[in-house]
């Protein structure tokens, strides 16, 4: 293509969108002279260029735009929203032909006489007689006011423009620069210099009125525009990029070269190393800051599309952007711009109420959308706020449902700020109306993926009614990243810091020890257990007997990381330190290995090969990556009813699995035997600062004097007890259906469990064992039903929900168990049904009395009997309960009596109906 | 390139398992001996690791993987560096011979009897002075992406 052209339509682009900008700053401030001057300057601008260029089509619509706004600046016209979407319209057309000029070097046939015509139409609303759509510009009749001298000056430059246009052809480039120069800044020294000699006076003359007619204040805003203006050059895109490889090659040598330096004691190298040190890192920042651009230049159209918006949508929105020179790679910023446009559309068209409903809402009438960026440690944060209504859990929920992405029985297990992570997903969309804004159901799950593409995060924060939060978090510059260099199996490998959360040592000294669950090596970190994959199996790097030894090995290194909201550990051999390195594509051949997000070269010039987390966390078995919480859920329920229930299985007393529910069990500890205290008939251990009491598996066993034993610890409230037990075998995730009643004490019953019979542990049996009265103390119970007769249970201590369930399982009832009598009374507007309702009377929010109280308005459940389940059993209680509906009152404690309770009433029922 | 061969073509020629090998010379960028290698864990067999030459980094191929033939008994190996679709690969082989001069006229297609990875990766064979020259298509040799369409 012609230099001229392109160069000409870089421009060009660049003022439209300045323009754009301008414009909209316009209409919220309609006197803002200077802000007048300076995009008649603009439009002007491209106007003179088009003239130059023989582009006519062009120059006669920006001429028509041109128009207007001189006839705003001159106080002839007044400036009105019908006028401003007038010249954005006339923006639009204008680069709705630059794009076809683009690619085809051809200024388009058409016509654009409609919108020529409505635009002289405006202008001549109140000043007949504007120039019609020629060629030629039409110089308004300058006014005393403001702007005069400027519109002098601009006629004279017209002038200027036709002489240089008249002038032959070698200085055209010269000419045109200079004309360009001259329209853009107000006093062009330039054109001084120019060849053809008649402008030369023409030019020099309007400086002098420039400034003696005008006000100080616009003077000085131009000044430092042409200041800039000279000091900058243009410099293509690919050329920046080069540079910015070869100085990550100069980096890396540079490393390499510093690498050697410290295996050697004393070198004359020494000093010219440092300086050469210092020196590339100088170059390397300047190299990366010619690529940094503002993030504004990302944001540079939003403030038009959002009043496009406002407009479309009858909203009134403020769009507030605080940070915009917050700078960031070139190539991560045209990587972020789609999803940040896209976002802030969702936040004006979805987010934001209409003005009446604010009102309603009692919030201001304007809604605020606001992106606020940052630089923290490496990262900048992009903030897109809005004031809005905030997302709605419950019409998500049902989205959810309707499009089949979460069964209402997962929904139920989910806090709000995980359902609301379901906006995320492919196919989602709440807006009850698609609009041509938003509500596609495209688009946030692809504002995801791309800000992940770039090893960022995005992170979604909603108060209803207040308003939502989007938290983007990216790197700087995906050029050199920081990476922790790791070794597994005698090989090195890098993973990027950005998905590093921690490392963790794990050995017997410790305080963290790897545990295994079947060979599955997990980590217990701040009380959450940390799933491990070890980068040596992984990777096969090892053989078997290396496996069978590094199981024994009792000194490893955790490389904890994040995927989303998935943590996980990567068990290495060693960690080393962290080095800064240039990521580099792997050869094609390479490419469908999902471990490896590149390779790259280390200081010491070894090629490394990158490891990536999301490939890693994809491969360590069904872990849906993005969701990696939600989907493990998922699992749980089954579409059938029954619940799934995760099993500890463990060995101790005889040869027989054991299993408890694994809510039950508060923490798995190893317990040196050593350290055990035998007093009043009692086994004690000091652990973490108070005595707990150890009970064996069988009474009146004596535990030995050595060794260490697996204890699984069980805690409510501040109390904790120990259950010693031989071996730790598994952990099952099973749907708990105890089939035979229990035949010793200490065992609800058998069930099976993967696929083998196993002893259902009763934990009442031995809590009570330690403290005979663990369960007088206690304040709740949970309740479940049977014998194929259905239970619910309404309980807000997941403990006593534990200890009931598999109880009343053995009992043969079908158990539902529900932590508050919202989520029971969810359970009735679903329709299920139960034949007994077993509910805990001291309950936050609603207790047990009011709950009765409200079933018996309730059409559905009202014949449901109720049993209460209290630990404070007074006879005032019993009357009051006895007053609302309960059927029956048991303590807490007595589970022979809750049975034989619900024997009774269903035995009753049953009769009732017969 | 099998049809335009001039008079004579260079090729640089290499040993494995004792059969002479040859590549354009000018599609060879560089000769190394043996390189210290980063072995790439789940890679497929043949992709013995790769290597860093000049800041650029090289996917070394052990060609008699590659082929089907047992591994070389000694140690030592040489590597014949080509870029292929902008990458630098090294055919790691037995051992590199000299540049020899062949004349065009000595150029036979491939015996349909031959080996069907020979075949695959051979543009055809050359007769010298007793010996044959295999001539490697290093485009199909480093085109994994690509099923080898069997003619």
């Amino acid at each position: 293509m012609d230099d001229l052209l392109s160069e000409f339509l870089t421009e060009t682009n660049e003022g439209l969108t300045t323009l754009d900008m301008e414009l909209v700053k316009l209409e919220q401030n309609p006197n803002d002279t200077e802000l007048l001057s300076s995009i008649f300057r603009l439009m002007h601008t491209i106007k003179g260029t088009c003239g130059f260029l023989g582009l006519p089509r062009l120059e006669s619509v920006a001429h028509s735009g041109e128009n207007i706004m001189g006839k705003f600046r001159d106080g002839e016209l007044e400036v009105s929203e019908k006028g401003v979407s007038l010249i954005l319209e006339c923006l639009d057309k204008i680069r709705e032909i630059l794009g076809v000029l683009e690619a085809t070097e051809e200024e388009p046939e058409g016509d654009d006489s409609d919108l020529i015509a409505r635009l002289n139409a405006h202008a001549d609303g109140m000043d007949a007689g504007a120039a019609p759509a020629a060629a030629a510009p039409a110089p308004v009749e300058a006014e005393p006011a403001m702007g005069a001298a400027v519109e002098e000056e601009e006629e004279e430059l017209d002038e200027l423009e036709r002489a240089f246009r008249d002038a032959p052809g070698p200085e055209e480039f010269a000419a045109m620069q200079a004309a360009e120069a001259a329209a853009q800044e107000e006093a062009a020294a330039p054109v001084e210099a120019a060849p053809a000699p008649a402008p030369a006076p023409v030019a020099e003359a309007p400086k002098p009125k420039a400034e003696a007619a005008k006000p100080k204040e616009p003077a000085k805003a131009a000044a430092p525009e042409t200041s800039v203006a000279n000091q900058s050059i243009r410099v293509n895109v690919d050329l920046l990029e080069n540079l910015m490889t070869m100085v990550s090659e100069l980096v890396l040598t540079r490393n390499q070269l510093l690498q050697i330096l410290r295996t050697q004691k004393e070198s004359e190298f020494a000093a010219p190393l440092q300086r050469l040190n210092h020196v590339v890192s100088e170059l390397q920042e300047g190299v990366m800051k010619t690529r940094m651009q503002p993030i504004g230049n990302a944001w540079a159209k939003l403030p038009r599309i959002v009043r496009d918006l406002a407009h479309e949508l009858d909203k009134k929105i403020d769009l507030v952007m605080k940070g915009a020179d917050t700078e960031l790679d070139r190539q991560v910023l045209e990587l972020i711009k789609d999803p940040l446009t896209h976002m802030v559309r969702n936040s004006a068209d979805h987010g934001l109420e209409m003005p009446a409903d604010r009102l309603a809402a009692g919030k201001s009438e304007n809604g605020q959308v606001l992106l606020n960026a940052y630089h923290e440690g490496g990262h900048i944060i992009i903030l897109i706020q809005d004031d809005g209504r905030g997302l709605n859990t419950d019409k998500i929920k049902s989205k959810c449902i309707e499009n089949g992405l979460a069964t209402e029985a997962e929904l139920e297990t989910m806090n709000d700020q995980q359902i609301h992570q379901f906006v995320f997903k492919a196919g989602f969309s709440t807006a009850a109306q698609v609009t041509s804004v938003s509500g596609r159901g495209v688009g946030m799950d692809v504002v995801r993926t791309n800000i992940e593409k770039i090893g960022g995060t995005v992170e979604l924060n909603s108060v209803e009614g207040k308003g939502t939060t989007f938290t983007i978090k990216i790197p700087l510059t995906l050029a050199i990243v920081s990476a922790l260099i790791v070794e597994s199996g005698r090989e090195r490998f890098a993973i990027p810091q950005l998905s590093v959360v921690e490392l963790v040592r794990a050995s017997d000294n410790s305080e963290h020890v790897i545990e295994r669950i079947n060979d599955t090596p997990v980590l217990r970190l701040r009380n959450r257990l940390l799933p491990l994959v070890n980068l040596k199996s992984l990777l096969k790097l090892s053989t078997q007997e290396e496996d069978e030894q590094d199981k024994l090995r009792n000194d490893n290194f955790i490389v904890v990381a994040q995927v989303g909201t998935y943590n996980f550990g990567i068990i290495v051999d060693r960690v080393f330190d962290t080095e800064e390195i240039v990521v580099k594509p792997v050869a094609p051949i390479l490419r469908d290995i999902q471990l490896f997000s590149g390779n790259t070269i280390l200081g010491d010039g070894a090629v490394v090969m990158i490891l990536d987390p999301n490939g890693i966390a994809a491969s360590t078995g069904e872990i849906a990556v993005t969701d990696g919480d939600i989907g493990s859920l998922a699992d749980r329920h089954l579409a059938k009813d029954e619940e799934r229930v995760a099993m500890l299985v463990f060995k101790g007393g005889d040869e027989a699995p054991k299993s408890v529910p694994l809510a039950l069990v508060a923490r798995l500890e190893e317990v040196d035997m050593q350290k055990v205290e035998h007093s009043g008939g009692q086994y004690l251990v000091q652990y973490r600062g108070q005595l707990m009491p150890l009970v064996p598996m069988e009474e009146n066993t004596v535990l030995p004097k050595e060794g260490h034993k697996p204890v699984l610890v069980f805690s409510d409230r501040n109390r904790s007890m120990g259950l010693v037990v031989d071996e730790i075998v598994d952990i099952v995730e099973d749907r708990m259906n105890v089939e035979i009643g229990a035949g010793k004490p200490g065992f609800i019953g058998s069930a099976i469990i993967a696929e083998k019979a196993t002893d259902v542990l009763d934990t009442t049996y031995y809590l009570t064992q330690a403290f005979p009265d663990w369960f007088v103390a206690e304040g709740a119970a949970d309740g479940s039903s049977g014998g194929r007769s259905r239970i619910l249970i309404v309980d807000d201590s997941p403990f006593f929900r534990n200890l009931l369930t598999p109880l009343l399982t053995a009992g043969g009832y079908e158990v539902k168990a529900v932590d508050s009598v919202k989520a029971a009374l969810q359970l009735c507007e679903d329709g299920k049904m139960f034949d007994v309702i077993v509910s805990d009377i001291e309950m936050p929010d609603v207790n047990g009395f009011e709950f009765a109280e409200m079933l018996q308005q309730n059409d559905r459940w009202k014949n449901i009997p109720m049993v209460a389940l209290s630990s404070f059993a007074s006879a005032a209680d019993l009357d009051r309960g006895r007053e609302v509906g309960f059927k029956d009152y048991v303590a807490k404690t007595d589970r022979d009596a809750l049975l034989s309770t619900l024997n009774d009433t269903l035995a009753e029922l049953k009769g009732a109906a017969a | 390139m099998s049809e335009t061969y001039k008079a004579t073509e260079d090729f640089v020629t290499f040993y494995i398992a004792g059969q002479l090998f040859g590549v354009p010379v000018l599609t060879v960028q560089d000769i190394l001996n043996a390189q210290q290698i980063t072995p790439i864990p789940l890679a497929p067999v043949e992709i013995a690791g790769s290597l860093n030459l000049r800041g650029r980094i090289v996917t070394a191929i052990d060609v008699r993987k590659r082929l089907g033939l047992p591994d070389r008994e000694e140690e030592h190996s040489m590597s014949i560096v080509v870029e292929h679709e902008n990458d630098l690969y090294s055919l790691m082989v037995d051992s590199v011979g000299e540049v020899l001069a062949v004349d065009s006229s000595s150029f036979e297609r491939n015996p349909p009897t031959l080996d069907q990875r020979f075949r695959d990766y051979s543009v055809g064979i050359y007769r010298l002075d007793g010996t044959l020259l295999v001539v490697l298509d290093v485009n199909r040799f480093l085109d994994y992406g690509k099923r080898i369409e069997v003619a």
